[in-house]
């Protein structure tokens, strides 16, 4: 379960308001590589991990994203806050207006809904990661090109810079996650008559069961230390 | 059941002792440190993920837990709940300024 703290992981007090930025900005709230689908994309793959370290790692940066996820509504709002409808479509967020007034929509710049179309679950966890180190690169860069965009103003650029930096280190986590997996997978394996794989010095399967916990159906019947 | 509820005289009381404190500069200086302490904690967190066995790395997580718990309480007795797992006489949940309201800074 979650709980909610009442403050951001990074403060956001904006002091001019631009709507301008919001319709960019607004892409990393619901776009294809926003944090909704980050959160989402790790909170939803966590369930078919393999072992405790990508399990722990995919609940953690889901969770992390959450934070991020109110960062980006945070920006967007104050940026759009107070602002008279004119003001608004003159910023070309008229058609935005029309259907959401200054709520903050997880919608992309171009505005197409947020979807789950944007997040993969492959039910590999090779696959999977590879999926999340990809977007954490997508979302490094989509934070590059909003920080091009936003320089005229330090009150949105210092938490844009922030958002960015985390990717880095979640990028770093998921290939130490993925790392550790395929080093297992990469084990030395005997295959023996009669069962899937057994690695004979240490009395231990190596078989890929451990590797598909989706419904932990485990078939082999080796009475070894991991398959018990 | 329901007037089991009406006629409860409830004497828990909390012992926050609120203090209603409107020192504003003194609040952004806490929530600063408070939000460092815990930024570090979940960095700490996603590095302890991938590397459980990194001693110095468990015991800064040890001492960055303390720390935050000290002035997290220290600063909800002086502010009002970052949570609604604070209990208090009265409901100070609605009182403070939500985060995207530039609340709690």
């Amino acid at each position: 379960m979650w709980t909610y703290t009442k403050t951001l992981e990074y403060p956001i007090k904006i002091k001019h308001s631009n709507p301008r930025l919001a319709k960019f900005i607004i892409s990393q709230y619901g776009g294809p590589d926003g944090e909704l689908a980050a959160s989402l994309r790790y909170l939803s793959q966590r369930f078919g991990m393999p072992d405790q370290k990508s399990k722990a790692i995919l609940n953690d940066i889901g969770t992390e994203e959450l934070a991020h996820l109110e960062m980006v509504g945070t920006i967007v709002h104050q940026l759009t806050e107070g602002l008279c409808p004119e003001e608004i479509n003159k910023a070309g967020l008229g058609a935005y207006y029309t259907d959401h007034g200054v709520d903050v929509y997880p919608q992309a710049a171009s505005g197409t809904p947020f979807t789950s179309a944007y997040i993969a679950c492959k039910g590999d966890p090779i696959a999977n990661l590879q999926e999340d180190l990809a977007a954490e690169q997508k979302a490094r860069a989509t934070y590059e090109k909003l920080i091009d965009l936003c320089k005229d103003d330090p009150d949105v650029i210092e938490p844009l810079r922030f958002l960015r930096e985390r990717e880095i280190v979640h990028f770093q986590r998921f290939g130490e996650a993925l790392r550790g997996i395929q080093d297992k997978l990469a084990e030395r394996k005997f295959y023996m008559n009669g069962c899937s794989d057994i690695d004979s010095t240490q009395n231990t399967c190596n078989c890929m069961n451990q590797f598909n916990s989706v419904n932990n159906y485990n078939p082999c019947t080796t009475p070894c230390n991991n398959c018990k | 059941m329901e007037e089991n509820i009406e006629n409860r005289n409830c004497t828990c009381v909390c012992e926050c002792k609120c203090e209603n404190s409107c020192d504003n500069n003194l609040r952004e200086e806490m929530m600063m440190q408070l939000r460092a302490y815990k930024f570090s904690i979940i960095e700490l967190g996603l590095y302890l993920d991938t590397h459980p066995d990194d001693e110095k790395a468990l015991c800064l997580h040890r001492e960055y837990c303390k720390k935050a718990k000290e002035l997290s309480d220290k600063y909800q007795k002086m502010f009002g709940p970052l949570t609604i797992f604070y209990p208090c006489n009265k409901w100070r949940w609605l009182e403070e300024p939500w985060p995207w309201e530039r609340g709690n800074f």
